[in-house]
């Protein structure tokens, strides 16, 4: 591993090794030389060099003091614009910063650009971004595979060692399937644990911000320093955020897995049973109980979170209307032409198909069939979850159903896309945390990942487990 | 055929979105299929069971009843695309 960890870096400016410009000249050199993967929506040297410049005049003590970071551009930062990756908002500079970008930049971070995602984080792949596709870093010479998403940039920012972390959002599956996707470590909290405070909403029962790095340890440092109360967000929670980085264990003697085996689907590749298999001997070996566990209702998360997630997203996305900020057509002899063309034209394709399914399922007459049902059969799931955590201290599945695919793939079919969500879904529905960590390849050499999920607030759980197989692994 | 081309002229116009012809009849095609694949949530027994809306295991806090005035409406306009006199601005409503 040639990659710094953030861990690393902290001694090495610490200790002086380093300066705060060496260490990010070096960054900017790679981001430069990597312009063609399309990690960045927007990206500024000079910026870059005026944050140096001012923590150089800054002399007081701060955890991430120099560290670049790189965040998804579904943030609002106030020294750079935020699109959501839709046209929509092309021309948007937010007047606020975010929870979780203000808490970054209390703690001396420096923010090397914005990334690229799937727009209004809606999709698998980062391929309905308004500036175009994202190339996953470990793709070969004239086979460009898709990253995953819709956190795509962020996790191929990591990837390419483009910075020493990034932010992302998961709604069902956009931190934990990218990372999978592009080898990184992707760890999405308990709903709850980060202020979703100026992050574009998608789907706000599910939304929660989290983190990409290369290592557990950075994702454990990084997620203490996003994590915390907000009033601004109504469902922010009053918890005690222990300090994960300090408390990590890899001891896990005594400890109790559950298997759940509705995640043994067909179709899986070979390779993909394997490593959990992997995993799950891995495990053992540590002392820990393998109990097999059972989620009854694992097959109707996907179809669940379909209805969900667009009815959701219908609902805050009509706040786009052309009046306040972003995007408007010159189409307007009245108001509502206003509003229709400003949308026709502001939303990419797959945007415009969630807010017709979900204006469709919360619409008079159909809600009870579709939104309330779905709602239901979400308090099933969510009920499976805590009937297993009764028996077990954390689950293991895999993160993902495939490795990278190549990067037009499935672009034609929504619901194929929406099967890359199969393993990840569930848990955001029940709210629960979850880690992404590469553990393992395929034929192709491409990572695959591991997913750790853990009891509501219980990141230190997740994160003591993915600690301990990471170090088995390496 | 759950949607037909009125249905989706109705929830794009709910939805204040302008579909063109071609677009529309993809639509159609889209959320059909979609539409058909969530179906099996009808095989799930939801009797008695409560709707999920708020995963929040925490109890929610309440902040106190007083007022905040940030003042900030220039900020607030800063990306308006069209304003007027402290106001946005839009096309002519009343004749």
């Amino acid at each position: 591993m040639s990659k710094s960890s953030l861990k690393e870096t902290l001694k090495d400016l610490d200790t002086k090794k380093i300066s705060i410009r060496e260490l990010n000249q070096d960054y900017l050199k790679r981001i430069k030389e990597k312009d063609n993967l399309n990690v960045f929506i927007h990206f500024s040297e000079e910026n870059v060099l005026k944050q140096i410049d001012n923590l150089e005049k800054d002399n007081t003590i701060k955890k991430l003091k120099g560290i670049p970071i790189a965040i998804k551009d579904l943030f609002c930062t106030k020294s750079m614009p935020t699109t959501a990756a839709s046209k929509i908002l092309e021309n948007f500079n937010p007047t606020y910063e975010s929870f979780v970008t203000q808490k970054l930049l209390d703690e001396g971070s420096i923010f090397v650009g914005k990334t690229n995602l799937d727009e209004f984080a809606m999709g698998s792949a980062t391929n309905t971004s308004f500036f175009g596709n994202t190339i996953n870093p470990l793709s070969k010479e004239n086979e460009p595979l898709a990253p995953g998403g819709s956190s795509g940039g962020s996790a191929a920012a990591v990837a390419a060692d483009l910075c020493l972390g990034a932010t992302g959002t998961d709604t069902g599956g956009s931190i934990r399937q990218p990372a999978s996707f592009c080898g990184v470590v992707g760890i999405k909290p308990t709903y709850g644990l980060c202020s979703r405070w100026g992050i574009a909403a998608f789907a706000s029962s599910l939304d929660q911000a989290g983190i990409f790095s290369h290592n557990v340890e950075d994702s454990s440092i990084l997620l203490q320093s996003i994590a915390g109360f907000d009033q601004r967000d109504s469902t922010s929670a009053k918890v005690d955020i222990p300090n994960y980085f300090e408390n990590l264990d890899d001891d896990l003697n005594g400890k109790t897995v559950g298997i759940p085996k509705e995640y043994s689907i067909d179709g899986t590749p070979m390779e993909i049973s394997q490593i959990w298999e992997d995993a799950i001997k891995v495990l053992e070996k540590k002392g820990v109980k393998i109990k097999n566990i059972s989620l009854p209702h694992t097959k109707y998360a996907l179809p669940t979170y379909y209805i969900i997630a667009p009815a959701e997203a219908s609902s805050n996305l009509a706040r786009y209307d052309g009046v306040k900020y972003g995007f408007r057509s010159d189409e307007i002899d009245s108001l509502d032409e206003m509003y229709e063309n400003t949308r026709a034209q502001g939303f990419g394709r797959e945007v415009k198909r969630r807010i017709l399914i979900g204006t469709y399922v919360l619409s008079a007459g159909y809600y009870d069939a579709y939104y309330l049902k779905a709602q239901k059969v979400r308090k099933l799931i969510a009920d499976d979850f805590n009937k297993a955590f009764k028996e077990c201290d954390f689950i293991v599945t895999p993160t993902a159903p495939s490795a990278a695919f190549p990067l037009n793939e499935k672009q034609n079919d929504p619901i194929k896309m929406y099967l890359n969500d199969v393993f990840t879904v569930p848990a955001s529905l029940a709210g629960l945390p979850g880690i992404s960590i590469p553990f393992g390849k395929d034929k192709n050499n491409l990572p695959l990942g591991i997913q750790i999920l853990g009891k509501h607030f219980d990141e230190q759980q997740v994160f003591n487990a993915a600690v301990s197989l990471e170090r088995s692994y390496e | 055929m759950k949607i037909d081309k009125n249905t989706i002229n109705k929830i794009a116009r709910l939805s204040r979105i302008k579909l063109d012809d071609k677009e529309s009849e993809d639509y159609i095609k889209d959320l059909n299929s979609i539409l058909d694949w969530v179906e099996q949530l009808n095989e799930v027994n939801t009797e008695n069971v409560e709707p999920l809306s708020n995963i929040s295991s925490s109890i929610l806090p309440t902040r106190e009843d007083v007022s905040s005035d940030s003042n900030s409406s220039d900020e607030i306009l800063e990306n308006a695309p069209d304003k007027l006199e402290g106001f946005f601005a839009v096309p002519k409503v009343v004749e």
